[in-house]
C-alpha cells in the first residue's frame, strides 16, 4: 500500500529527452573531425570519428527505444505525448543524418575538391551550430516543465527558437551558394562523384532542418 | 462486567498492533513527498512524523475517535447486549489489520480508513441487524470519501496555479519566492492551528473562546512565518548549480515552506488516522469497565497516547525503511510542487478530523496530486495506477466487512 503514491508517477520523459538531444548533438559535432580528416585525406583519422558517430547514433537509438518504451498512452502530462514523441523523432534525425552521410563519405573515400573544401567546412560547422542551438533549447525542457509553460521561461525557449530559425536560414543560404560553388566546378570532375557531393550537401544541410524541426516542436509545446 | 481485563487487554493488543502497521505503512505516504522532494532527509523527516504524528494524534484526534468509537453503530439497539458490541469491535480491529497485512504483502492500494469503517459497518449489519448501523451517519463519511479527494484536488489545483502565477512564470522568480513563500507558510500554519484550537483542543478538556481561538492561530501562524521568512532570507543562490537549474535555488526557498507542510502532514494524518486503531479500542474500554452501550463517558486520554505511541513505534521499526524507498520514487514532486500537494491535503484532512469524519489521509493526497498535475505541474502520472486505486477505494470496504463478519461468529462462540 505504501507503493502506490510512488507509483502514481511515471517516469518522466523531461531529463531522458534532454539527454537525447545531448548524444544527438554529439554525433552531429564530430562531423567537424571527420570532414576535416577526410579532406586531409587522413582515412584512418576519418574511421576513427566515423565509428564514434556510429557509436553516438546507435546510444541515441538505444536511448530513443527507452523513451518510447516508458511513455504508454495511459500517461497523463501536461503536453500531449505525441508532441514529445515528434520531438525525440526529430532530434533523432539530427544523428542520423550525420551517420548517413558520414556512411557515403567514407563508403566511397570521397575526396572534396580543394576549390570548395573551405566553404564546404564552414557549411558543415554552421550545421552543427544549428543542432548545438537545438540542444540547447531542449535543455531548457525541465524549467518549462517547472513553471508551467507560461511566463518568463517560454518566452527565453522562444527567443532561443527565433536564433534557431536564423541559423538554419543561414544554412540554407550557405547550401545555395555551395551548389553554386560545385556547378561551377562539376564539369571537371567525375560525374558519378559529383551526384554524391551533392548528396551529401543535402543531407548535411539536413541536419540544420532536424534541428529547426526541433524548435518547431519546442514551440508547438508552448502553445498547448 | 466480567472478563473486563481480558476485552480490554485483547483490544489494547489489536488497537496497538493496528497503530504500529499505520505507523509503518501508512505515515510512509504522507511524509514520503518530503523526503523525495529532498526537502527533508530521511532521518529529519523520522523526527518530523514522530513528534507531529504523536501530536496530532493527541490534540487533534479526539474528534474522529468518537465518531468511530460511537457514531456508526447504533448502541440503544445493543443496550442489552453490550457484549456484542465489544465482539464486534474486536473483529473489526483484526479484520482491518489482518486486511492490511494481506493487501500490503500483496501491494494493493488499500485504506486503512476504509478497511476499518466497512469492518464495523459489516459486523453490525450481519451479526446485529440492518438497523443496528447508523446509515447516515455511514451515508455522510461514504460522500466524504469522495469529496476529500476533490476538494484536496481543488485546492491543490488553486495553489498551485498561484504559485506558477506568482513566482515560477516570473523574471525574478527567486525575489518573488522570497516574497511570497512567507505567506504560503503563514497560511499552511493557520489553518493547521486554527481547526486543531477550534476543534481538537476540547477532546484533551482545553476550551478556548471563539475570538481568543483566531487571536492564537493567527499569532502562532505569524511567528512561524517570521521565523521562515529569516531562514529564507539567508539563502543565497548558488551559481553554479543555478546554471543547469535556473530553479535550482527558488526550490531551495520552497524546501523551507515544505518543512512547515510536511509537519502539517504528519499532524493531519496523527489526527485523523489515530481513530483507526484506537476509536475501536475506546469503544471497549467503556463498554467493559461500565458494562452500559453507549455511555457518555469522555475519552480518557492515555487511549490517544498510546494510538500515537503506536504509531511512532511502527514508524521507528519499518516505518524508516518504506519512507526511503517510496521517497526514492517520488523526485518528480519538487518543493514548489509538494507543498501545494500536501498543504491542500493537510487542509482538506484537518478540516475533516476537527468534524470528526474519518477519511484516507493516501486518498486525499493522491487527489491533491492530481490537483497539481492539472495545473500542469506534474510531468507525468500514470492514469493506471489511479484506476488501480480507485478499484481498490471500492474492493476494501466489502472486504473489510467480510473479514469481520467472520471474526465476529469467532468470537461469540468463543469468548465469554
Amino acid at each position: 500500500m505504501a507503493n502506490m503514491l510512488a507509483n502514481i508517477f511515471g517516469a518522466s520523459p523531461v531529463m531522458p529527452l534532454e539527454k537525447h538531444v545531448g548524444i544527438a548533438y554529439k554525433c552531429a559535432s564530430e562531423l567537424r573531425d571527420f570532414f576535416a580528416a577526410a579532406i586531409d585525406g587522413d582515412w584512418d583519422k576519418a574511421s576513427e570519428s566515423r565509428e564514434r558517430i556510429v557509436q553516438y547514433e546507435n546510444e541515441a537509438d538505444a536511448l530513443k527505444k527507452n523513451i518510447r518504451l516508458h511513455l504508454p498512452k495511459s500517461l497523463f502530462m501536461p503536453v500531449p505525448r505525441e508532441d514529445l514523441l515528434e520531438l525525440l523523432l526529430v532530434q533523432d534525425k539530427m544523428a542520423n543524418r550525420a551517420k548517413d552521410v558520414s556512411g557515403i563519405v567514407f563508403g566511397r573515400k570521397m575526396t572534396i575538391p580543394a576549390s570548395i573544401a573551405g566553404e564546404f567546412l564552414e557549411f558543415v560547422d554552421r550545421n552543427i551550430d544549428a543542432a548545438k542551438l537545438a540542444r540547447k533549447s531542449v535543455r531548457e525542457l525541465d524549467e518549462l516543465f517547472t513553471s508551467g509553460f507560461r511566463g518568463a521561461e517560454a518566452a527565453l525557449v522562444e527567443s532561443m527558437v527565433e536564433e534557431l530559425d536564423r541559423v538554419e536560414t543561414d544554412t540554407d543560404d550557405r547550401q545555395a551558394h555551395l551548389r553554386w560553388s560545385l556547378f561551377k566546378v562539376e564539369k571537371e570532375l567525375n560525374p558519378v562523384d559529383v551526384m554524391f557531393l551533392y548528396k551529401v550537401i543535402e543531407l548535411t544541410g539536413e541536419i540544420a532542418d532536424m534541428a529547426e524541426r526541433v524548435g518547431r516542436r519546442l514551440e508547438l509545446l508552448l502553445s498547448h | 462486567m466480567e472478563a473486563e481485563l481480558l476485552y480490554i487487554g485483547l483490544a489494547a493488543l489489536f488497537g496497538i498492533f493496528m497503530a504500529w502497521g499505520i505507523g509503518a505503512n501508512d505515515v510512509a505516504n504522507a511524509m514520503a513527498t518530503s523526503v523525495g522532494s529532498r526537502a527533508l532527509t530521511i532521518k529529519q523527516a523520522i523526527l518530523v512524523a514522530a513528534v507531529f504524528e504523536f501530536l496530532g494524534a493527541v490534540l487533534a484526534g479526539g474528534a474522529v475517535t468518537s465518531t468511530i468509537r460511537q457514531g456508526i453503530v447504533d448502541s440503544e439497539l445493543m443496550a442489552g447486549t453490550p457484549e456484542l458490541l465489544i465482539y464486534g469491535m474486536l473483529a473489526s480491529l483484526l479484520a482491518a489489520g489482518i486486511w492490511l497485512l494481506i493487501a500490503s504483502r500483496n501491494g494493493w492500494p488499500v485504506s486503512t480508513t476504509h478497511s476499518i469503517v466497512g469492518a464495523i459497518v459489516g459486523f453490525a449489519a450481519v451479526g446485529i441487524g440492518i438497523d443496528a448501523v447508523q446509515w447516515a451517519k455511514v451515508g455522510t463519511i461514504v460522500m466524504s470519501w469522495v469529496v476529500s479527494p476533490l476538494l484536496a484536488g481543488f485546492i491543490a489545483y488553486l495553489i498551485y496555479r498561484s504559485v506558477q502565477k506568482l513566482i515560477l512564470s516570473q523574471d525574478d522568480p527567486l525575489a518573488q519566492a522570497k516574497r511570497f513563500v512567507p505567506v504560503y507558510i503563514f497560511f499552511a500554519a493557520f489553518t493547521i492551528t486554527l481547526v486543531t484550537i477550534l476543534k481538537g483542543l476540547s477532546h484533551v478538556g482545553l476550551e478556548i473562546s471563539l475570538a481568543s481561538s483566531y487571536t492564537l492561530a493567527t499569532a502562532i501562524a505569524a511567528l512561524i512565518a517570521v521565523l521562515g521568512a529569516v531562514v529564507i532570507h539567508r539563502i543565497k543562490p548558488d551559481p553554479k548549480a543555478e546554471k543547469k537549474q535556473h530553479f535550482y535555488t527558488v526550490e531551495r526557498v520552497f524546501a523551507i515552506l515544505m518543512i512547515v507542510t510536511a509537519c502539517s502532514m504528519a499532524f493531519a494524518h496523527g489526527s485523523n488516522d489515530v481513530a483507526n486503531a484506537i476509536g475501536p479500542l475506546a469503544a471497549v474500554i467503556s463498554v467493559a469497565q461500565t458494562g452500559i452501550v453507549g455511555a457518555k463517558s469522555t475519552l480518557p486520554l492515555w487511549v490517544l497516547v498510546i494510538g500515537g505511541a503506536g504509531i511512532v513505534i511502527g514508524l521507528a521499526t519499518f516505518g524508516v525503511h518504506v519512507i526511503s524507498t517510496v521517497g526514492k520514487k517520488i523526485t518528480q514532486l519538487t518543493p514548489s510542487r509538494g507543498f501545494a500537494a500536501e498543504l491542500a491535503a493537510a487542509t482538506t484532512i484537518v478540516i475533516a478530523s476537527g468534524t470528526g469524519i474519518p477519511i484516507s489521509t493516501t486518498h486525499t493526497l493522491v487527489g491533491a496530486v492530481l490537483g497539481v498535475g492539472l495545473a500542469r505541474g506534474i510531468d507525468a502520472i500514470d492514469l493506471r495506477v489511479v484506476g488501480r486505486i480507485f478499484i481498490s477505494w471500492v474492493v476494501t470496504i466489502p472486504a473489510g466487512a467480510f473479514l469481520s463478519i467472520i471474526f465476529f461468529f469467532i468470537f461469540r462462540t468463543i469468548l465469554p
